[in-house]
């Protein structure tokens, strides 16, 4: 018998990342199949081509045995394979059973059917038990209730293949066993189900099969029944970590930094949220001067919030005290006087002022302090500029060049230098290394290295386990909000971590 | 990006732009049965080719340097500042206001500051009330300031009308000290014409700004906030009071223009006396892509095609020029882009 | 003064407003700011003198009026469609090519009105709708056709947007249009299609205007669509609350044209309560004033 999803040898490429890269998928009919992997893995890519979003560069698409590479989304629809983005694509001031039929509308003459479209979503709530009342509107629903809306959207399509993307991201436990019920059912009707996700244990639970993805790669498909969390996470991770270990510097010992006082000292920091309670919650953590604390953990955990409380660019309560001073309550400018210093995590959003130079970059965030009178004085700004290009070998080294036209590896340079190049205590470091060629990533680990070996508490926030297993010298973990682990380097290996990672495990 | 393809980007798009204005023009007067040669050289003859002409032109012009600075520092901070049309009458409206309190005999250059205060108040409490709206309730500032030209015209009908204004007329009473000398005082050919010394102002004006946009600390933050928000935000920058305050100066410095009739043309606050320079200034910070050198150049574009029309009447309805200044902003908005991706494209083919 | 007369005085300059806010909701909810509803409405007011005038000079008689209905559709079908153009397929700014449009409009019917009527004021008598000795007051409104069509355009845009597979589709375009597209709505045409719309209603508002007064004068509109404009905040960019705000504030204008002679509030206060009522809206000082997520929204996707 066909697998009623059979991808081979998929290649994309956006710009300069290659999403994928030989990837591959075999999924048989009425399986629900698990597909995991680290950020940036290319999974939702490689789901996107499925449905028609993307077209793949090279390799070969087969869905019910049809060869169907580079289809477009209303051939994928058509042929019944629906996805449910992680990113809901629902209108929220048109009702449920308006967004259910929206594109493929009941009409009674020239009118809506309103009446036939909110007994078509009562039947299949009836059927698979997704139920939603049909008359809301889908701005008044919670996230669950939204996604189920959206699963209502592709099987009001006839959609026989479901894809869904990072599902359970946004639902609390209780949502989730429903979920998995109705994707249970849908199997039972002879439904094929493909799931991204992160939470392995509960994967292991639903899934049939796994799949796991590294770097844009097919690493490993296996049966669920058997599969550990570890044995998983270990996938997922790779060997790469392993040898990273070995090869790495070893880090310096935290024993003697621990006696002096921290230079960074947060106590209950909580930032409340909209809908499901507090994004960060209630977390308390030290830094000891020459000492990097990472903070590992599946994105959206609250890492990026963590970072803005600490920088103020959110609000937060809580105690942050930096080298004796408190935080709380005072500016970005203010604190970053007292010697914070921030790499954001999204240097095109907020690290770079894109369309300004080098040498304007250079000097963001500190523009008051190469002023003369109200004037900014060029003539220092451009010395700090050749000196930094020099020193960070940023390319191309002309200080008037946009920031705009660099690589993204030059990009980050600009940001790193300017914010090594202050006079700071404390280095906020946020995804440092995202986006950024293997050249940029030994450099910027260097510095890091560096400002740690000169008496500095770096905090460094990354997705890829492997480069906070590489740096830290001690470990924490943050899921829901929380620091779940806090561990030393020697303790931390992703065996230790990735129950903590995917929430399968908690500790005080 | 090279700097020749940057030159090229920032050269390119308006002269296409132009081009195509000139077409439309074209197709305008040979519907009237004219020849286009015909008519813009008589365009150019009665603008740049006499000095009365020039006069108008450099009259008109200082109008539309100041809306078109007010208009381009909004665009410098990310706001779209359609107000300048009412912030230029409550400006002018303020100076003659002050002019009847001021007694005769004052030396011009002491009643200047005080003028100019006036002028810059009245502008910038205009300008300030969508600022803070937008700063405090983020109510969107196009629709705000386009709904208090409306109010502030009244507001100031009002006023003249009932309260100031001297019998039969649609006008205050003419200030009585602190007129400025017109050019035609210095230079007689000017004679006759409105160009006044105002313009030296406008130009004081636009270097100011220029020189605060792009040496001082403030400009620096200005223009982050405008081009990423939350970059600026990043940087320490306080965005809600970037936004108010650019919104309040660039209210002032439209407020400004209105000197240029009060103080130099007719000495007293007519209803009416800047319709449409206000929108003009949307054009010429556009056109001028917000820089006080290109505003003052396109301010220049337009005040010859606004005096041209008058000196074309006898061949086309000088209406036609109404036409061209619409074209020409739609030429600009839509082929800027345009351009742009065209000669990204064609660069990227040429790297592949 | 009879509150009949009042009444029918309200609904004489509710029209064109009704008009406009109707066809402007049409494109606000689409996506596209109504900033031209200004434009359209002095184009529609030209055509339809231009027109009406036209087919009056070749003998029509009785339909001389409605080839200038036919034509004022047209003329605000053109405008709009040069606004949806520049904003949608060449990605300009909304608010910069809405003034231009205006502009143009004003440049056009000026330009126009020299070459057709050389005159730079107004354009000769034109044929109209109403009919000899039916005198003032609502016997004379119903007489006029555009009358009964501003007064069921309100219901039926609202009946288009809220009951119909096109109006579901413009609402989910103007809120989210990635979600539409992702369904397969064809985002691009619904819009044009919204914003075509808008420009034959609100040209419409704009023949009701010339015809009513048999002449095309230069800027007639006076700021009537930016008064639409501000109708269609006020109302939250629902159709019938966008047409009771008109007639709210065209009551407003009767009322003070009626005070007239009593001088007890300055007729310019009257002017500014629909602007004012809608800053206060935009505040959110009276409950939130939502506007469609995507509008304004045509340059970055």
């Amino acid at each position: 018998m066909t697998n009623a999803i059979q991808l081979e040898g998929i290649e994309k490429r956006f710009g300069p990342v290659q999403a994928n890269r030989g990837a591959g998928l075999q999924v048989a009919h009425g399986e629900i199949h698990a597909l995991v992997g680290e950020n940036g893995a290319g999974k939702s890519t490689l789901m996107r081509i499925l449905a028609g979003l993307h077209a793949p560069d090279a390799g070969s698409m087969l869905v019910n045995g049809r060869d169907v590479t580079g289809w477009a989304t209303s051939e994928a629809i058509a042929a019944g394979v629906g996805m449910v983005h992680q990113h809901f694509m629902l209108v929220p001031t048109l009702t449920v059973a308006e967004n259910v039929v929206l594109g493929s509308e009941i009409t009674k003459g020239l009118v809506l059917d309103r009446g036939a479209a909110e007994r078509a979503v009562r039947e299949l709530g009836k059927r698979t038990g997704l139920v939603v009342p049909p008359d809301r509107l889908v701005s008044e629903l919670s996230v669950g209730e939204a996604q189920r809306v959206e699963i209502l959207k592709t099987l009001y399509r006839g959609a026989k293949i479901l894809i869904l993307d990072e599902p359970t991201a946004v639902l609390s436990p209780p949502e989730v066993r429903e979920l998995w019920a109705v994707l249970r059912s849908l199997r039972a009707e002879g439904g094929t189900v493909v799931l991204i996700t992160h939470k392995l244990d509960e994967v292991i639970d639903v899934s049939d099969a796994i799949t796991v993805m590294r770097q844009g790669a097919t690493v490993t498909r296996m049966a669920s029944a058997g599969a550990t969390p570890q044995s998983i996470a270990r996938a997922m991770v790779g060997r790469d970590v392993a040898l990273a270990l070995d090869a790495e510097y070893a880090g310096s010992t935290i024993s003697g930094a621990s006696a002096t006082a921290p230079l960074l000292d947060v106590r209950n920091l909580t930032v409340s949220g909209t809908r499901r309670g507090n994004i960060v919650d209630n977390v308390s953590f030290s830094i000891a001067p020459g000492e990097i604390l990472g903070i590992a953990g599946v994105e959206g955990n609250g890492q990026t919030e963590l970072i803005e409380a600490l920088s103020g660019l959110r609000e937060a309560r809580g105690l942050i005290s930096l080298a004796g001073r408190d935080l709380i309550g005072d500016t970005v400018r203010e604190r970053g006087d007292a010697g914070l210093s921030h790499i954001p995590e999204d240097r095109h959003e907020r690290g770079l002022v894109l369309d300004y130079s080098i040498a304007e970059n250079l000097i963001l965030g500190q523009q008051h302090k190469f002023t003369s009178g109200p004037t900014i004085d060029g003539a220092r700004v451009l010395a700090h500029a050749r000196d930094l290009i020099a020193r960070y070998d940023i390319r191309p080294p002309d200080p008037a060049r946009a920031a705009r036209a660099l690589s993204g590896g030059n990009q980050q340079k600009i940001v790193v230098a300017r914010e090594m190049a202050r006079d700071f205590k404390v280095l906020l470091a946020s995804q440092p290394t995202r986006g950024v060629d293997v050249g940029a990533i030994e450099f910027i680990h260097a510095r890091l290295r560096e400002a740690r070996d000169q008496g500095k508490a770096v905090l460094l926030v990354s997705a890829d386990l492997a480069e906070v297993l590489a740096l830290a010298d001690r470990v924490a973990v943050m899921y829901g909000g929380r620091f779940v682990a806090v561990l030393p380097r020697a303790e931390a290996s992703p065996d230790v971590l990735g129950p903590y990672m995917t929430g399968a495990e908690h500790a005080a | 990006m090279s700097r020749r393809a940057a030159i090229e980007e920032a050269v390119l798009p308006p002269l296409v732009a132009l081009l195509l204005a000139a077409v439309v023009g074209d197709l305008l007067i040979l519907s009237f049965g004219q020849s286009p040669g015909a008519v813009f050289q008589l365009l150019l003859e009665g603008t740049w080719g006499n000095a009365y002409g020039f006069g108008q032109v450099l009259y008109k012009a200082t109008t539309l340097v100041f809306t078109g600075l007010a208009v381009g520092l909004g665009l410098r901070a990310g706001l779209f500042n359609i107000g300048a049309e009412s912030q230029l009458a409550a400006g002018g409206f303020c100076a003659a206001l002050i002019g009847i309190l001021l007694p005769a005999g004052i030396p011009a250059l002491l009643c200047l500051p005080i003028y100019v205060l006036a002028a810059a108040l009245g502008g910038g409490i205009v300008g300030a009330v969508p600022g803070v709206l937008k700063a405090r309730f983020g109510a969107h500032e196009v629709i705000v300031t386009i709904m208090l030209n409306f109010i502030v015209l009244a507001l100031l009908n009002y006023l003249t009308s009932a309260k100031i204004h001297v019998p039969d007329t649609l006008h205050t009473p003419e200030l009585k000290s602190g007129a400025l000398p017109r050019l035609g005082d210095a230079f007689a050919p000017f004679h006759g014409s409105a160009a006044n010394s105002t313009i030296l102002l406008a130009i004081v004006t636009a270097v100011a700004l220029g020189w605060y946009l792009f040496r001082t600390r403030r400009g620096f933050e200005l223009r982050a906030v405008g081009l990423q928000p939350h970059a600026a935000e990043y940087a320490g920058v306080n965005v809600a009071g970037v936004t108010w305050r650019a919104l309040a100066v660039s209210g002032a410095i439209a407020g400004l223009g209105g000197l240029n009739y009060v103080l130099g043309y007719k000495h007293y606050y007519e209803e009416g006396f800047a319709t449409g320079a206000g929108f003009l200034g949307i054009a010429v910070a556009l056109v001028g892509r917000s820089h006080p050198v290109g505003i003052v150049l396109a301010a220049l574009l337009f005040a010859t095609l606004s005096q041209g029309g008058l000196a074309v009447n006898a061949l086309v309805p000088k209406q036609m020029v109404d036409v061209l200044q619409a074209v020409v902003i739609l030429a600009v908005s839509t082929s800027v882009p345009e351009v742009r991706r065209l000669l990204r494209g064609a660069r990227r083919s040429n790297d592949s | 003064m009879s509150a009949l007369n009042f009444l029918s005085q309200t609904l004489r300059i509710a029209v064109p407003y009704l008009l406009a806010a109707a066809g402007g909701v049409l494109s606000e909810r689409a996506g596209l700011i109504g900033l031209t509803l200004e434009g359209y409405m002095l184009g529609g007011a030209f055509c339809a003198a231009a027109g009406s005038y036209a087919a009056g000079a070749a003998g029509m008689g009785a339909v001389a009026p409605w080839l200038g209905v036919l034509a004022a559709v047209l003329g605000g079908a053109a405008l709009s469609m040069l606004y949806a153009a520049s904003a949608i397929r060449f990605k300009a700014d909304q608010i910069v090519v809405g003034i231009a449009v205006n502009l143009l409009a004003v440049g056009l019917t000026r330009f126009f009105l020299r070459l057709f009527f050389d005159s730079s004021s107004n354009s000769p008598r034109v044929p109209g709708f109403d009919v000899k000795g039916s005198g003032t007051g609502f016997v004379s409104l119903a007489h006029n056709p555009l009358v009964w069509i501003g007064v069921i355009m309100t219901p039926l845009v609202a009946w288009l947007l809220y009951r119909t597979p096109f109006g579901l589709r413009i609402r989910a375009v103007g809120e989210h249009p990635a979600a539409a597209a992702s369904v397969g709505v064809p985002v691009v045409k619904v819009r044009y299609m919204a914003v075509a719309l808008s420009g034959m209603i609100a040209g419409l508002g704009g023949a009701y205007l010339s015809l009513d007064q048999h002449q095309f004068t230069d800027g007639m509109t006076a700021g009537r669509g930016f008064i639409a404009l501000a109708a269609i905040i006020f109302g939250r960019w629902n159709p019938l609350l966008a047409g009771l705000a008109c007639l709210l504030f065209a009551s407003a204008e009767t009322l003070q044209i009626q005070l007239q002679g009593t001088q007890m509030i300055p007729s310019q206060f009257v002017e500014m309560i629909p602007y004012v009522l809608t800053i206060i809206a935009l505040a959110g000082l009276v409950g939130r004033a939502s506007a469609p997520a995507a509008l304004g929204k045509t340059t970055t996707e």
